[in-house]
């Protein structure tokens, strides 16, 4: 075999697409099942350039069902699996995403956000599949989407979601936008050693004790794969830890908390914040993706003006990192959250926020990043 | 004989008893099929941990639930793309695809030309009743002309796929069509299908008398074998495109297409290899369990 090349150590200037695609490889994913659409094309352009060399599978389906019901497969077949979309694409894989749930089968999604609804904005940013990427997908579930705002987020995050998947066995999606995606920067790549992958929760007991859904302390259950004659049964249906088909409410009640709660409970270790200037502020604006970079120069523009204001940076968008979000409530006046969308994510922060503190939103129908100026003035309007 | 002894089947080291009563009907064709499915299975000589059964929705789709082998359940109509992630992310799998006409055919239709064309290393069996008997029976994909369905309440008028001249056109590489009645040549039919590398697809003809039979008053599961058994024919090696079915007519059945192509898989590495030369990676298969 060929030099080590999974891992391109060193200083690159990278698109996000091609960051995300190296996180990936550098995660250890070596499946990947794509469906071409703008603006995520260029990380399946990169994965199929890549994989040869590292020793990964690629294969192009006929649609984003087909993409997301093969990542599961792999998935269950032993290997770390992706796919990436974006907005049409990813209403198309919301089903087998909620395949994915119910199964528990950890595998990464990446959705780089365009305008909608519909075709909308193909090469235009947006973040309006933000509550789809919450419950798009029929049922009742939890799931975990992260956030990137940089080119360097994308390839560390990438990591980060397969180490997610891996832990709390589900689908993680990587809500990138169509900004970051294309957004060229400086990423660093560390040395092999320093990127330490989770592995896959394998099964360690003995072979006829396996219970395919036994949750473990965490909530979780351990996994093993196709071909181990261990016989498992996997189906969408509501099911038993034996993973058998029981159709009532009292098993529907069992399955479905314990796949909620495995993320509930779990939140605090799965959120990951970034806070900026948070000490002394009096205004907080609360942004994620592309909308926290360019909150930043409003915040350096209102502290130039002597508003005290500082940032809450989600990384973690879900599950909503409550607990920070009510603390800095109690002590701010306003909370400021800027997206590009007309009010999704601030849905959660108001119900979350209650009466603790004022709320403002600063809008953005996609196409474009908000100008920093009206991100400004919705800090000075609640400001003074 | 004592009654413990009666109450044992020779398949049940490949049936998940404990699954058992299942939920078909009696006189539904399902039972045949699987039997003859673990029948082959048992033939083959495969060790029973490399076979691995995917199934979509649907009564057929339930086939998955009663083998005891590994075995997934998936979403309406995307048993065979999650089958090739499957097969791709451990290529020493045996990966077979238990699913009914409407699954496959309908909503999974283009996932099986897809599959099909690129020879996909998967062995498909295609359980055609005819129509959606899970749901109460609505006309589909298979569905003949003037037969009556709740969605056709006057009879059928669309023109129904013929499923071996459709695979053997994508690119399929092993084609067949029995009936339940052919018990014998189907278990054989399938133990070809999972030796042989490439896209293999077994059409099964089966009655759904509670259903399909009833609405269209066709007389018991038993009745409906009866007209297999008067009208069908046995044609192997046939053009797939004389293999029509219509309501009640005569039913074509043997094995159409068998050769060999170079499988997806095959096509991938060889080209990969010739192309890029010494750097080329191949897959190495799935996650080591052994260490962190």
């Amino acid at each position: 075999m060929s030099r080590d090349n999974t891992v391109l150590t060193g200083a690159h200037f990278w698109d996000g697409d091609y960051a995300c695609a190296e996180g990936a490889i550098a995660a250890g994913c070596r499946f990947f099942a794509g469906y071409p659409i703008t603006p995520s094309t260029e990380i399946a352009e990169r994965i199929a350039q890549r994989f040869p060399f590292v020793g990964g599978t690629f294969i192009q389906m006929e649609d984003e069902l087909a993409s997301m019901a093969a990542i599961l497969g792999a998935a269950w077949a032993g290997t770390k699996a992706m796919t990436v979309t974006s907005g049409p694409g990813f209403s198309l894989m919301q089903e087998n995403i909620g395949l994915g749930v119910m199964t528990e089968t950890p595998c990464v999604v990446v959705d780089v956000q365009r305008g909608g609804p519909s075709t909308g904005l193909p090469t235009l940013t947006g973040q309006q599949d933000m509550m789809q990427a919450r419950w798009g997908s029929h049922g009742d579930y939890e799931i975990i989407a992260l956030s990137p705002s940089s080119p360097q987020e994308c390839f560390d995050l990438t990591i980060t979601c397969f180490d997610l998947s891996e832990r709390y066995r589900v689908p993680v999606l990587f809500m990138m936008d169509e900004c970051v995606g294309h957004m060229t920067e400086k990423v660093v790549v560390p040395e092999r050693e320093k990127i330490n992958p989770v592995p896959r929760r394998w099964y360690r007991g003995p072979k006829d004790k396996y219970r395919p859904f036994q949750p473990e302390e965490d909530g979780v259950p351990a996994m093993v794969r196709a071909g181990r004659d261990y016989r498992v049964h996997i189906t969408g249906l509501t099911h038993d830890e034996r993973g058998y088909p029981v159709i009532n409410a009292e098993c529907q009640n069992w399955c479905v908390k314990r796949l909620v709660n495995k993320i509930r409970d779990n939140a605090e270790k799965i959120v990951m914040l970034e806070e900026f200037q948070t000490e002394d502020a009096e205004v907080v604006v609360v942004a994620y993706g592309i909308s926290a970079r360019v909150a930043f120069k409003a915040i350096a523009d209102a502290r130039a003006k002597g508003v005290k204001a500082g940032m809450l940076r989600l990384i973690t968008v879900w599950p909503f990192p409550e607990r920070r979000v009510r603390e800095l409530a109690e002590r701010v006046k306003v909370l400021v959250m800027p997206e590009i969308n007309l009010g999704q994510v601030y849905l959660e922060l108001q119900r979350v926020v209650g009466d603790r503190c004022q709320t403002a939103h600063v809008p953005h129908c996609g196409g474009w990043v908000h100008d920093p100026n009206d991100i400004l003035a919705a800090i000075m309007a609640s400001g003074r | 004989m004592s009654f413990e002894q009666l109450a044992t089947h020779p398949l049940d080291d490949l049936l998940r008893v404990d699954r058992i009563p299942h939920i078909w009907c009696p006189t539904c064709g399902l039972g045949i099929v699987l039997n003859s499915f673990l029948t082959a299975v048992k033939e083959s000589g495969i060790p029973r941990e490399d076979i691995v059964v995917v199934s979509g929705i649907g009564c057929t789709g339930r086939a998955a639930g009663y083998v005891n082998l590994d075995s997934f359940h998936t979403t309406h109509g995307r048993a065979l793309p999650f089958a090739t992630g499957l097969k791709l992310g451990n290529p020493k799998l045996k990966v077979v695809v238990i699913s009914g006409d409407g699954d496959l055919v309908a909503i999974g239709g283009n996932h099986l030309i897809h599959s099909a064309r690129r020879n996909m290393d998967l062995t498909v069996i295609c359980v055609n009743n005819f129509n959606y008997a899970m749901t109460g029976g609505q006309f589909g994909p298979t569905t003949p002309r003037q037969a009556r369905l709740t969605t056709a309440p006057y009879g059928s008028y669309e023109h129904p796929f013929n499923l071996p001249f459709l695979v053997d056109s994508c690119g399929a590489t092993y084609v067949a069509r029995w009936t339940v009645l052919h018990t014998r040549q189907l278990t054989g039919s399938i133990k070809e299908a999972l030796i042989h590398p490439g896209f293999s697809f077994i059409e099964v003809i089966s009655p759904c008398p509670t259903v399909y039979g009833r609405r269209n008053q066709l007389g018991s599961g038993l009745d409906i074998v009866k007209y297999y058994r008067e009208r069908s024919v046995v044609r192997n090696g046939i053009d797939t495109r004389e293999c029509e079915i219509d309501y009640q007519g005569q039913i074509v059945v043997g094995r159409f297409v068998q050769k060999r192509k170079p499988t997806y898989l095959e096509t991938m590495n060889d080209y990969l290899r010739q192309s890029i030369g010494e750097e080329f990676v191949p897959y190495q298969g799935p996650m080591d369990e052994s260490g962190d």
